[in-house]
């Protein structure tokens, strides 16, 4: 028995003891008792309180920063403003990294309203954020834009001298990027179609809404040593980037991820983190700073605000000949918005001849987006999905079999050039067309919408320990921040493959000192990735336990080999020896060889796409233009659902995710270019009054490139709702609904404008 | 700045802090008495994350300040569960997986456990209702509404074969 395997580990068919059932979570106890540690909730001894001061303009030129009154203030420890993060090495070479450095404290210019420009550590709250309104700082206000389309125009407001010189002809322009993706000839198909659909959309800038502001706690030791301990979906990211922000070697920095309060991408990039471990270290204390939520909102990352025309051609059987879309993303501040992923996905549902999609990445005053849950995909997934419905009402084809005719299948050529290897969208749109809701009828002011969704999914750099202990019972320790249970998940795989029990495992998150490295948790990658290395590891240890057993009984250990949750002689020449447990082997290890451990590294591949077709009946009021969701079905392919309530819970999660980005969410500006809605008041998650219960259905299509056919599921599921309730509301209304949120106001501004050119056509 | 003396009733215990009179008693359940519980999601009574019950009423506790709490009796998630012994809310959330980052968790334990104990059969819509002031990001609220009334059922059967 070879003792490493190599990945990737491909898919067996098996019967599952554990994995597919519904255990407590290890960690369940501590988060209803109030025990969990969230990212505010410790303390160093003593500590200081930091706070940050924040731009009020949306762009200007900080002429000076004078800090002189602050550091004189009683019980300011240490002030920190862009003179303290001078551009190092690692940095000079990386607009990446420069960027990051940038946002999180602002140089020449402040680039948007809640762009940090100093901050202070003073001995508590109080202090620290009196000291802030000491510091005088000098602003010259520049011009500035916030909307993708106006920052394209020539006589914009211009962020950065130094960017989108392509675009601006020579000259510097707020157009940092373009990207294309394609086969085919899609004039010639459009040439083709009997029907074409062309329209144009935009769709408002959501912000992730976690729960948990960012929160972290640096503690600096005079020798440049020290700890951070941060809520973040990343730790190892994080220990990277601040430690190259800051001028300090790797390995002097131990990050330790607390429990997180959500973060659906949104922790996946620093922002307080480097300006705590400079506090820290000027001031010689540990130091823990905590976004207020206004700060989240003004200074985190929202995800892009996109403007996007998408035409699609059909023949009258209704088959796909072209699909042409032209995606327009503003990502704030800085280059990177997702409309490279946008543009990748926004077809991925279909298998086309001819297809398209241009993308163009715009700098805006707006705070450096963030990922937030399929990154780029839902906002190019309206505007597809809101066509392709009406392509199949213009051809009087049932939007499900529209979708069918032309969907993506096994092994077909994606739009963004590789082929899929097994997936299942089929599967889910022919279980969709079955579902009870989709057969209901409807009531008066309702109507029924249909989207379809994608999500690529990431494998990534992935590092496991398991150690077995003396009572038989094992700790597993993974490198990917639990967001949402995935620790259970992790604890059944490991006891499917030790076959012990899910108890016996205690999964925990191990700092950055005590694993390889991981990629952050992020393109639903933890289950899928975390959990192939956990097998792998399991079975590392099953390896070795065999080679103890063959010890103990004085035979080769090609002779033994472990079934039934035991290693047993196998072979010819094995002799008759009674089986040995994996607890009897873990109580013998200290004398058969010593510690018993099994870890895995692996950069991770064939995570396996996943696809989702949504049902939504959703209910207008004509008077007020308020839109109801009356019921709503989620239907997405997982592979394997691991933990299923897990599995319908990110299904359930993404699905409102995406109601409040179709109905409510969005960032308003005043004239000024200041956030108008930076609360929870007025920027409006879905509550729960609001909503009715998702129905879900699990399809479970074995990815070929996980040893259980796990795939990933967190984001697909955010990707078809605005789409599919855009199709809804749009039957509704009985006019096509292109601009999301469909608030109130918006809504109501369409049927009057609607009915007018009624009346006016009559 | 002078601090304000304050004895108050917080999980049955008898409890004496000193605070600043613009603390909220959040601020004081989370940094002078250490009960980390209640969360702080957004300081402004929106999110619900911090809730507890002063005086059996819910209330959201970066809403009131820290001086107020003066003879009141205060009741917060460290003292939902009874030693070992879990509150059939929180055994329901952990069966239904009614929780994922668990921030929100607390908020909305304190919030059902109140909503139980004055009206121990709620319909779906008023569970919906009770609990829209807590905001929950993570679950699309539908599990949370099945082990609350999951809870409530239990309850029911128990306090009827008692």
């Amino acid at each position: 028995m070879p003792l490493e395997t190599d990945f990737p580990q491909g898919y067996e068919k098996r019967d599952f003891r554990v994995v597919g059932k519904r255990p407590v979570r290890p960690d369940g106890i501590d988060k209803v008792t109030g025990r969990a540690r969230f990212g505010a909730d410790t303390v160093a001894p003593g500590m200081l309180h930091g706070a940050i001061l924040r731009s009020p303009h949306a762009h200007a030129r900080i002429k000076s920063i004078d800090t002189a009154k602050a550091e004189a203030l009683e019980g300011v420890k240490a002030v920190v403003t862009r003179d303290d993060f001078p551009i190092h090495d690692a940095v000079k070479e990386d607009r990446g990294l420069l960027d990051i450095l940038v946002n999180c404290m602002a140089r020449e210019k402040a680039l948007y309203d809640g762009h940090a420009v100093a901050a202070v550590a003073a001995t508590d709250k109080i202090t620290a954020r009196k000291a802030l309104k000491l510091i005088e700082v000098e602003y010259e206000v520049l011009g500035h834009v916030i909307d993708e389309d106006l920052a394209m125009a020539p006589d914009a407001p211009i962020l950065h001298d130094d960017l989108g010189y392509d675009y601006g002809k020579g000259k510097p322009s707020n157009v940092a990027g373009r990207t294309e993706i394609g086969h085919g000839d899609v004039d010639a198909g459009f040439a083709a179609a009997d029907r074409v659909v062309e329209r144009s959309f935009k769709t408002g800038a959501a912000h992730q809404g976690y729960i948990e502001p960012h929160a972290c706690l640096a503690n600096i030791g005079a020798d440049g040593r020290g700890e951070l301990w941060c809520c973040t979906q990343g730790h190892f990211m994080v220990r990277d980037t601040v430690t190259q922000l800051l001028g300090m070697d790797v390995s002097n920095l131990r990050v330790t991820a607390s429990e997180i309060g959500g973060g659906f991408g949104g922790k996946t990039a620093v922002f307080i983190e480097p300006v705590a471990v400079a506090l820290s270290r000027k001031a010689g204390k540990p130091v823990k700073i905590v976004m207020d939520r206004h700060e989240v909102f003004r200074a985190t990352g929202p995800t892009a605000s996109a403007s996007l025309w998408v035409k699609v051609g059909a023949k009258a059987d209704g088959t796909i000949t072209a699909a042409d879309a032209l995606l327009k993303y503003q990502g704030g501040a800085f280059q990177g918005s997702p409309v490279d992923m946008g543009a990748m996905a926004a077809f991925a549902c279909y298998n086309l001849e001819n297809v398209r999609a241009v993308g163009y990445d715009i700098v805006t005053n707006r705070p450096k987006q963030a990922a937030y849950r399929a990154p780029g995909a839902p906002m190019a997934a309206f505007a597809v999905e809101s066509v392709m419905t009406e392509l199949a009402d213009a051809l009087g084809i049932d939007p499900i079999d529209f979708r069918l005719k032309n969907a993506a299948r096994d092994h077909s050529k994606s739009s963004y050039g590789p082929t899929y290897n097994e997936i299942g969208l089929v599967e889910t749109l022919e279980a969709a067309k079955a579902t009870e809701h989709y057969n209901s009828p409807l009531g008066p002011n309702q109507g029924r919408g249909v989207a379809c969704g994608f999500w690529f999914n990431f494998g990534g750099q992935t590092a496991v320990t398991l150690n077995v202990n003396l009572d038989g019972t094992a700790a597993l320790s993974v490198g990917t921040p639990d967001i949402g249970g995935s620790r259970a998940s992790m604890c059944a795989m490991a006891a499917e493959e030790l076959g012990i029990d899910y108890d016996d495992i205690y999964a925990i998150i191990g700092d950055t000192a005590s694993l390889g490295y991981n990629d952050v948790t992020d393109g639903s990658r933890a289950t899928f990735a975390s959990g192939l290395a956990t097998i792998q590891a399991a079975r590392q240890v099953k390896e070795r336990m065999c080679a103890r057993a063959a010890r103990i009984w004085g035979i080769p250990e090609d002779a033994v080999k472990w079934e039934g949750g035991a290693a047993v002689p196998s072979g010819p020449n094995a002799g008759d020896h009674a089986p040995l447990s994996f607890r009897d082997i873990a109580k013998m290890a200290g004398e058969t060889g010593g510690p018993i451990a099994g870890h895995h590294e692996i950069s991770a591949e064939g995570a396996g796409p996943s696809f989702a077709t949504h049902i939504v009946d959703a209910e207008i009021d004509r008077e007020t233009g308020r839109i109801d969701v009356k019921r709503y079905t989620v239907v997405q392919d997982a592979g394997k659902a691991v933990h299923p309530a897990y599995v319908e819970g990110q299904f359930q999660g993404g699905a409102v995710q995406g109601i409040g980005w179709a109905l409510n969410e969005e960032y308003i500006y005043s004239d000024k270019g200041v956030l108008e809605n930076a609360g929870f008041l007025d920027y409006r998650v879905p509550v729960a009054s609001d909503l009715p219960m998702i129905e879900t259905v699990i399809v479970e299509k074995p990815n070929p490139g996980h040893p259980y056919g796990v795939r990933g599921v967190g984001e697909t599921s955010i990707v078809p709702p605005m789409g599919a309730i855009a199709n809804a509301v749009s039957a509704a209304a009985k006019v096509r609904a292109t601009e999301i949120p469909m608030s109130p106001p918006r809504m109501l501004k369409l049927l009057r404008e609607n009915e007018s050119a009624a009346k006016a056509a009559e | 700045m002078t601090k304000t003396h304050v004895t108050t009733t917080i999980n049955g215990d008898t409890v004496e802090y000193l605070c600043d009179p613009q603390e909220t008693l959040l601020d004081v359940l989370r940094d002078r008495l250490g009960m980390t519980g209640s969360k702080e999601g957004c300081g402004t009574g929106d999110c619900g994350a911090c809730t507890v019950t002063v005086d059996g009423e819910i209330v959201c506790s970066c809403l009131m300040l820290g001086a107020e709490a003066e003879g009141r009796t205060i009741g917060t998630i460290e003292g939902m569960a009874e030693g070992e012994m879990l509150h059939p809310l929180q055994r329901k959330f952990l069966d239904h997986a009614a929780l994922q980052c668990g921030i929100c968790t607390p908020g909305i334990l304190v919030a059902a456990r109140t909503l139980l104990e004055r009206n121990p059969e709620p319909s779906e819509t008023e569970v919906r209702y009770w609990l829209a002031g807590n905001l929950c990001r993570c679950t699309g609220y539908d599990k949370i509404v099945r082990a609350v009334m999951d809870a409530a059922e239990e309850m029911r059967g128990r306090n009827h074969a008692a």
